[in-house]
């Protein structure tokens, strides 16, 4: 084993290129960073941000075109053997066996990494209770949360030391979101390293370390608290009757850099020199919206993206215009 | 004729000695958007089913666009659209063709058809990808482009099952605009999310627990009334006494 194995980082990436078409915008774009040992890493982007290619390549499943990638020490090339036997992999589309029953595939899944349920039964105990009593359903017949469960059991009976999930929670309702969450969290204190994948920005509050992924890159890296702090652009909440024409119109004011729906509110964010939220208030009124409150709001994490991803406007509008077929 | 787009009494569906809906009823205006939410497994998709003409009820009435979901089912089909995050275009068609296989499903004549291409491919900014496959196109954009296409038609009511999933949130609120434009126009909008926030954009909202709607109305009152901060909390306090497994 190489000296590398005695660093902290569960997860090392390096440089990581990836393209699947010759000549296309990049799956992954020299990405680098590191994931801690017993951390519990988010990495959040949309759909096409390149989240599944680079825990494929993690998981050694994916070869990249450039750069390098370690977990645990091991090199996802040259060490695949051993780092299969290290991690854990929960991919986003269902993957045990729908004609096994949900105790089959346990069992499966521990015979094939050389170990017993009985032997690591205490690491899934806690969310195989409640799959108990659907042990000789067939998987296939499953609810989704269950599914999600069960794989999630599947992925840890061989005790694996870092734990990949590429968007667990994606199409769960909210409340199953938060108890999934919940059972991750008890993962990480158990000295696991997690690394999940997720386009709910809402989930960054569950994550020790976040990297937001756009366009195959990480446009920022940091805890959420420290991301929030550093986004220093002043943003106001805006709340009244007809909210659609509120929005059209602040979309409309000189003022306004830019301006998106929050629930009920929108979010505002101004020019420097537009003369704060008095003078909006004031446009407001003139156009005919009586009652409207501004207050002054700490962003939340969708700030943060929607405010990155106007900063680089200029790059990122010339390359989604290219990709969304605008002239 | 009755001044709602979408009305059901008392809609119940078992499957066996399941009951999937539970004795629902709502009523929806034009124009209106309205918000149907649920944990995974409480009955959202049964019931739009049934809406959709898809499902006959095993009792209560539903109407919809003005005819009843059990007797005028193929009706009805022609005055909805539909779009779901799972089924919505053909991917290897280009986004010319699907607008015409959908257009012509939906029985445009052929001056309608070239009208509607044409304006769609415009709003949407899609001229240099109009002849691209879908398949080649960002999450987002075949987002919209279902859209358009469910909607081709002028339908009275358009069900949205989770319609933004996974896209960024710049991109879902640019879907929702296209929600307010044509809810602006007339057009009723049922639609299904597990985003929040969303919720909130809605005119009114349900929330089905096991089958059943727990409660109904406009975002700013169900808040209100439960003394939280957001729909989310609303949600969650209702969901967690929910008895039966998701799905």
């Amino acid at each position: 084993m190489s000296a590398t194995a005695q660093s902290d980082s569960a997860v090392r990436v390096e440089g990581l290129c990836k393209s699947y078409v010759k000549d296309g915008s990049p799956a992954l774009s020299d990405l680098s960073f590191e994931v801690g040992k017993g951390e519990l890493f988010g990495l959040i982007g949309p759909d096409g941000a390149g989240k599944t290619t680079l825990i494929r390549i993690l998981t050694t499943l994916l070869l990249a075109d450039r750069g390098t990638a370690s977990v645990q020490g091991l090199d996802v090339v040259k060490d695949f053997r051993s780092i299969r036997r290290l991690v854990g992999y929960m991919p986003g589309r269902f993957s045990l066996y729908q004609d096994l029953s949900v105790a089959e595939n346990l069992a499966f899944f521990a015979t094939v990494f050389g170990t017993t349920v009985e032997a690591n039964y205490h690491l899934v105990a806690d969310i195989y209770q409640q799959l108990e009593p659907f042990r000789d359903r067939l998987a296939g017949k499953l609810s989704g949360g269950m599914k999600q469960k069960l794989a999630l059991c599947c992925a840890l009976i061989h005790a694996p030391s870092v734990l990949f999930l590429d968007e667990p929670t994606t199409g769960v309702d909210p409340v199953s979101r938060k108890d999934f969450w919940g059972m991750l969290g008890r993962l990480r204190d158990s000295g696991i390293t997690i690394l999940v994948s997720t386009p709910y920005m809402d989930e960054a509050a569950r994550c020790d370390r976040i990297a937001l992924l756009q366009h195959g890159k990480i446009i920022a890296m940091d805890s959420l608290a420290a991301m929030l702090a550093s986004h220093a652009t002043e943003t106001f909440a805006v709340r009244g009757e007809r909210p659609f024409a509120i929005l059209q119109d602040l979309r409309a004011y000189p003022g306004t850099r830019y301006c998106f729906a929050f629930g009920q509110e929108h979010h505002l964010v101004l020019h420097h020199d537009a003369g704060g939220p008095a003078a909006a208030s004031a446009y407001l009124r003139e156009r005919g919206h009586g009652e409207v409150g501004i207050r002054r709001i700490e962003p939340n994490i969708e700030d943060v993206f929607i405010g990155l991803m106007h900063e680089q406007s200029k790059e990122l509008r010339g390359q989604a215009a290219s990709e969304l077929g605008h002239e | 004729m009755s001044e709602w787009v979408i009305e059901a009494e008392q809609l119940t569906r078992r499957f066996g000695d399941f009951t999937a809906v539970d004795n629902i009823s709502l009523q929806v205006a034009p124009g209106e958007i309205f918000g149907f939410l649920g944990a995974n497994g409480a009955g959202k998709t049964t019931a739009m089913r049934i809406f959709c003409g898809l499902l006959e009820p095993t009792s209560g009435r539903a109407r919809v666009a003005g005819f009843d979901a059990m007797s005028e089912a193929e009706k009805i089909k022609q005055q909805i659209g539909y779009m779901s995050q799972k089924f919505s275009l053909y991917g290897k068609l280009t986004v010319k063709e699907n607008i015409r296989f959908f257009a012509g499903i939906y029985g445009l004549s052929r001056r309608e058809l070239k009208e509607k291409s044409a304006e769609i491919v415009d709003r949407l900014g899609l001229a240099s990808s109009a002849d691209k496959q879908v398949d080649e196109l960002p999450l987002g954009w075949k987002q919209r482009i279902s859209f358009a296409v469910a909607t081709v038609h002028k339908p009275k009511v358009v069900f949205l099952d989770e319609p933004t999933g996974g896209v960024d949130p710049i991109v879902r609120r640019q879907f929702w605009d296209m929600i307010y434009e044509s809810a602006a126009s007339g057009m009723t909008v049922f639609v299904t999310t597990h985003y929040m926030d969303e919720a909130e954009y809605c005119d009114r909202i349900s929330i089905m627990v096991d089958g059943a709607i727990a409660v109904m109305g406009k975002p700013a009152e169900l808040c209100a009334q439960h003394g939280v901060a957001t729909i989310e909390d609303v949600f969650v306090s209702l969901a967690r006494k929910a008895t039966r497994q998701g799905d």
